[in-house]
Formats: structure tokens, sequence, C-alpha cells
């Protein structure tokens, strides 16, 4: 088991929730992207920890608590983001929340 | 001596302060003019009495310095000598009994206040005019006399016979105040000082009026007659002189205790005044010669003609203003013939009298309903027995009843200087003639109002005390002021003249002096016996109208004096504006084209600057930044995928270049 493969599982993780993010038009399914690159990102930090000079430091583990705290943080933001353009506009479709353009 | 600025100032303070009341306080309004009044009164007999020990050289004055200029200093100042503390002693008391006489006439007006006030600057000022020591002082209260004439005539003015009568009798005054005002400024130009009396170097004084009549200006005349005329202009048209008589008669329209007070006692009489006050300037040639010469005619013409119009009138008013006409062309006549006394004598005992008719006039015009027309009285006798009484001394006074009344003496005496006149005795008969109508008029009048039986509508009443106590008190000066007057005791000629009379009753059975007096006796008694035998009986037509309808026609219209005014002065001055409004109206079309043309001229160029310069300019600027940033503002869609996509492209951009650089 080596660093690369964690490399490229996370790189493909990544990708797919850039994706997700790029493409979709739900407004969840947008979020459900964001976890995805945010695991991958968790993914390196735990990664390049367990392969570094001095894994006894925990510092990569603490990192990924910290990022996994601040996740669900931001899910809970964002779905009650969701849930009142939801009530405002009655749709949960990015492309229809244009209020912001110029 | 320091207190005779209060005579008239009371008065006037008295005004300012009704003036500031709010409306409609009657009490203190008629409270502060009497009391103002009586106080100045009761100074007024105090500077007299300080006049009566005479032979102190010349008069008492009070100067001070108005404005000093670059030229020279204006002084004005006060006076007090015989001539004017027996004028401010009668013109005060005079006031105060009209003053108490109108509590009761104006009662019932709403404009009770107002009327006290206008009283009051009438009163200040006639004192003003009366203790002046300078023309220019003179001159300045002289107007605001006329200004309260104005006002007063005009008090009713909602009637518009009333606020005519204001509008004339102020243009009319004008004219002849012109003559005053250009008078006074060539006194001024001449002797270089506008003061009376100022120790030897007043205008009044001999150094100045020998160097006056010395001075010629053409056609044989001196300097101080062109001066004298042009002040006797004012005069005559404040005291109704021809050919400015005829405002007097029209401003009967005044409330009856205004005409009393100012146009038969007072403002009238300030004509005869001012001429005897600046007569040094008249005499300065002689009392026989240059414009001495003018008044006595003048004087004497008016007597006649007034006299002859007062016949024929029918408003109780009108010929009451006729006859006080009449009686200041007698006080003319005398200033004319050269005798200041005599004027002045006859203008005291006429105020007395004239004031008492005035005011009976009033009360029967009160009591019988405010009619005027004396055909529709008579009787009133019966009904209003105190105005009968106090009426009837008034007319025995006015048309001269011999021997107790004042008016006898002081016509007589104008008689007599009239006949010694060396210049002419034509004056002489006009006076005389003129004398007799004044007893026929008033006996016709007299038969009209009180003989004979009522025939108006309201019941008649006599007046209430406040009103009959004025007539009462004026009755008896009318009557008592016939002992100062006899030749055997001229105490007022005394006084004037500035020495003690002394009684010598010689003089009443002097030969000249008989023959005048015996004329004047049956001049006054044949005037009332020929009024009472055409007038005894009452008919809707005048016995003189049948007898003679022409003439009748002539007089009733006055003379058609109104009339040819209108159709000469007044047309040629119509003209004359409408001339002028002509020609103004085509320099007007002129010049507001031309202005006009050049202000739309340029105005176009502006207009063109603005739209070429300023709009397009700024537009197209405006224009551009608009389309920038409509250009910038549609790259913000809105739509948060395609800004992620940018960045996600942006990213990938930046990796391969790092990428490259590090490799």
């Amino acid at each position: 088991m080596n660093l690369q493969i964690f490399l490229a599982i996370s790189a493909v993780l990544f990708a797919t929730g850039l994706a997700a993010v790029l493409s979709r038009a739900n407004a969840i399914l947008v979020l459900i992207g964001i976890e995805l690159m945010l695991g991958a990102a968790n993914l390196n930090f735990v990664a390049f920890w367990k392969f570094s000079p001095s894994p006894s430091d925990l510092t990569g583990v603490m990192f990924a608590l910290f990022s996994i705290a601040v996740a669900a943080a931001e899910v809970a933001v964002g779905l009650a983001i969701i849930i009142l353009v939801h009530r405002r506009m009655n749709t949960v479709d990015v492309d229809d929340a244009d209020e912001l353009k110029g | 001596m320091i207190t005779l600025p209060l005579i008239p100032l009371l008065p006037l303070l008295a005004a300012g302060a009704t003036a500031l009341m709010p409306r409609g306080r009657r009490g203190p309004a008629a409270g502060a003019a009497i009391f103002a009044q009586a106080a100045s009164t009761l100074l007024a007999l105090a500077a007299f009495a300080g006049t009566l020990g005479g032979g102190h050289d010349g008069p008492a004055c009070l100067n001070f310095e108005w404005i000093a200029t670059g030229g020279g200093t204006l002084r004005l100042g006060m006076l007090i000598d015989p001539l004017s503390a027996g004028m401010a002693l009668m013109v005060s008391f005079v006031s105060l009994l009209i003053f108490v006489y109108s509590l009761g006439y104006m009662k019932d007006d709403a404009n009770f206040a107002r009327f006290f006030c206008f009283l009051s600057l009438f009163s200040g000022a006639m004192l003003g005019v009366v203790l002046s020591n300078s023309l220019l002082l003179t001159f300045a209260c002289w107007e605001l006399v006329g200004l309260a004439s104005y006002l007063l005539i005009g008090f009713w003015f909602h009637k518009p016979e009333a606020a005519a009568a204001a509008k004339k009798a102020f243009l009319t005054t004008r004219v002849g105040d012109m003559g005053f005002l250009i008078g006074m400024l060539w006194l001024y130009a001449s002797t270089g000082t506008l003061l009376f009396y100022d120790g030897g170097n007043g205008c009044l004084e001999a150094s100045a009026v020998s160097a006056l009549a010395a001075q010629t200006v053409g056609f044989g005349l001196a300097a101080s007659n062109v001066i004298a005329l042009l002040i006797f202009c004012g005069a005559a048209g404040k005291s109704g002189q021809f050919p400015l008589h005829v405002w007097l008669p029209d401003a009967m329209e005044g409330p009856t205790p205004v005409s009393a007070l100012i146009h038969a006692a007072t403002m009238v009489a300030a004509g005869v005044y001012l001429v005897a006050r600046v007569f040094p300037i008249f005499a300065a040639t002689g009392v026989t010669t240059g414009a001495l010469v003018v008044v006595a005619w003048i004087g004497a013409g008016t007597a006649l003609m007034a006299a002859l119009i007062a016949v024929a009138q029918t408003d109780i008013k009108r010929i009451l203003a006729y006859s006080t006409v009449s009686q200041l062309g007698f006080m003319m006549l005398a200033l004319g013939v050269g005798s200041v006394p005599a004027a002045m004598a006859h203008l005291i005992a006429h105020a007395f009298f004239k004031a008492l008719l005035f005011l009976g006039a009033g009360s029967v015009i009160h009591g019988v309903g405010d009619e005027q027309d004396v055909r529709k009285m008579g009787g009133l006798r019966k009904y209003q027995p105190v105005t009968f009484l106090t009426y009837a001394v008034g007319m025995m006074a006015l048309s001269g009843v011999p021997f107790f009344f004042s008016g006898f003496w002081s016509k007589d005496e104008i008689l007599h200087l009239a006949h010694g006149w060396p210049v002419s005795h034509v004056p002489f008969f006009l006076a005389g003639a003129a004398a007799f109508l004044t007893a026929f008029y008033m006996t016709r009048q007299m038969c009209f109002v009180f003989a004979g039986s009522y025939r108006g509508g309201v019941h008649p009443h006599e007046s209430p005390g406040v009103m009959t106590l004025p007539l009462v008190v004026l009755a008896l000066f009318a009557v008592g002021m016939s002992i100062p007057l006899t030749p055997a005791w001229p105490w007022l000629h005394g006084y004037h003249a500035g020495h003690a009379p002394e009684l010598d009753l010689a003089r009443l059975v002097d030969h000249g002096f008989l023959t005048i007096a015996g004329l004047s006796v049956l001049l006054a008694g044949s005037g009332i016996a020929a009024g009472y035998w055409l007038y005894r009986k009452f008919s809707p037509t005048d016995p003189l109208e049948r007898a003679w309808a022409g003439g009748f026609r002539v007089l009733a219209g006055r003379f058609f004096i109104d009339e040819l005014y209108a159709a000469t002065i007044i047309r040629a001055f119509g003209f004359l504006g409408r001339a002028a409004a002509a020609i103004d109206r085509i320099i007007s079309a002129v010049t507001m084209g031309a202005a006009g043309i050049l202000a739309r001229a340029f105005s176009a160029l502006a207009d063109f600057f603005d739209r070429m310069g300023v709009n397009l300019g700024f537009d197209s600027l405006c224009g551009g930044l608009k389309d920038g940033g409509d250009l910038f503002s549609s790259w913000q869609s809105g739509r948060v995928q395609s800004y992620l996509r940018i960045l996600a492209a942006g990213t990938v951009v930046l990796l391969f270049f790092v990428g490259w650089l590090l490799s």
C-alpha cells in the first residue's frame, strides 16, 4: 500500500465531486458534490500524515477531524439556505436562483 | 417758554398713542385726546397770560438747529407773541369744546377711536402752524393739517361723495401749496433764513425785509411782492379764496364736528393767519401797493361771490360753508387794506360764532335723523330750544346785529378800513353788499330750519347735554367777544399791536365811525328784514327763484365754477394724461419690442450651445459609461455554477502554468 493509490483515489473522488458541483442543477446534489470534494481533501490529509517522517504527532488526523466538523457546520448552513431559497422561489434549481446577476 | 413745544406736541402724542391702541378702545382714545387737548389749552392759556403784559420788544423765540448742511444750517423754531398766543388759545379752546361735542355726535360711530386720533393729529399740527417761528416748520405743519383735513373729510370713505370731496380738497389746496413752496424757496434763496425772528437776522425783520423790497425782479415788481404773492397762493388755497374756494363747500361731507373745527374755525383761518404772520413781507413796499392790493381785491370779490352763492343753497352745512368762504374774504380784505389787528379780530370772533353755527347745525342734523336739506326741516325751535337759542346767537353774530354780538364790531371795522382804503372804493362796496347778503341768507336759513312747522319724517329731538354744553359756551363767547372789540375799548387791537388799550367812549360817537356803523346797521337790518319778508311763510319753491329764475339757477349752480374747471383745467389734464399714456405706449412698444427680439435671439444662441455643446458631449460620455456598465454587468449572470466552472478552468490553467514553471 503506497501513497500513490490514496492520492489516485482522492483525485478521482475530488474530480467526481467537482463534476457534480459543476453540472448538477439540484442544489442538494451540488452540496453532496462539495462533500465529496471535502472528503477527498480529508483523505489527502490523512494519507500524507500516514506516510510522513513523524506519524506519531497526530497532526493529519487532527486537521481532518476539524475539517469534518467545519464541513458539518457548513452543510447545516447550506441546507438552511436551500430551504429558504425553496420557500421563497419554490425551487432548488441553482440556475433559477440568479437574483444576484448584474 | 420751555413748555411752548408741548402745546402742539401733547395732541400729537395723543394721536400717536391712539393710533397704536387696539381697535375699538373708545374710552381711552377719547380720554387721551381730550386730556391732551385740555393740557395744551392750559399751556396755551399760560403762554397767553405771559404775553398780556406787553411792552417786551419783539416775540419770544425758541430756535434750534434742525439740519446742518455743507452750505449752512436749517433752523426751526417756535415763537410766542400776541398774534400767535391769541390764535393758539383760540385754536386749543375751540378744539377742546369740539372734542367734547364729538363725544356725543360720534357716539354711535364704529370708528370712534380713529376719529379722535385724527382730531388730535389735526389739533397738534394746527397749533404747530400757529406757534412756528420758521416758515419751513409752518409749511410742514401746514401740510399736516392738510393731511388731517383730507383724512377727516373722507372719514366716511365708504360714501363716494366723501371720498371724492377729500381728494378734491387735498388736490385743490395742493395747487396753492405749490406757490407757497416756491415762495418759500425763493425767500430762502434771497435771505438765507426761514426763521421769522432771530435776533435781527430773521426773514421778517427789518434788514431782510428792506433787502427784499429793494431787489427788483422785472415788471416793476420787488422780490418781496412776488414772494408775498406766491405765499398768498398757499393762503388762498387753505382759506378757500377765489379761485381755489371750490373744495371748501364739498368738504362738508365730513362729520359735522370736523366742519366746525377744521373748515370753519381753525384750519381755513390758517391762510389768514399765515398772511398776518408774514405781513412784513407783504407790506415791504408799503401797504397800498404790490401784493396787498391783490389780497384786498381777492378778499372782497370772494366775500361777495360766496355770499351770493350761499343765498341759493339748500344744504344747511353748505350755506354755512359758503358763509365761511365769504367771511374769510372779509379777513383777507382786512389784511389787504393793511390791518392785521382787524383781520385777527374778525378771525377770532368768527371762529367762535362759526364753530357755534356748525355745531348747532350738527345738533339739528343729529336731531332730525341725518337730514341736511333745510326744506325738510322747519319748526325746530319747539323741539330743540337750546339749539335754537344758541343758533340764533350765532346767526346774529354772523349777520352783524349791532352792539351785543362780536361779528358786528369786527365786520364793521373791516368795512370802515375798506372805506378808508386809498386805492379804490370798489372793495368797500363789494364788502357792503356781502354784509347785506350775509344777513339775508342767514335769516333765510333760520326761517327754513326753525320757523313754521316741521316738514320732515323723523320725530325731532333735542341733542344730549354733551353736545349742547359746547353750544352754550360758544354762544357766551360769541356775545362776550364783543366787549374787547368795541372801538371804545379796543382791547384786542391793543393786544395785537402791543400796547395797552385805553377806554375812550368818545370814539363811539366819532363822525367817521358813526357813518360806517350806521351803514352796517342799515345793511344788516335790511338784510334780515328782506329775508324775513321773503321766507316768513314756507313754500316748496324759493320765492327768489319765482322772481328771478335765471339768476337763481346760476347762484344755485355756484356760478358753474366747478363745471368750468371740469371743462377746462381738468379736461386739459385729462387730455395731457391720455397723450402721455399714448406716448408711453408707443415708446414702450418700440423699446420693449426691440428688447424682446434681442432677448429671444440671445436665448436661441444659448439654447443651441446648450444642446450641441453641453448636452451632446455629456450625453455621449454618459452613454459610453452606461454601455460599459451593461457589458460588465451581463457577465454577472448570478449563476453560481458558471462562476465555479470558470474558477475550475482557471485553476487548471494555473496548475499547468505552475507545472511548466517548475519543470
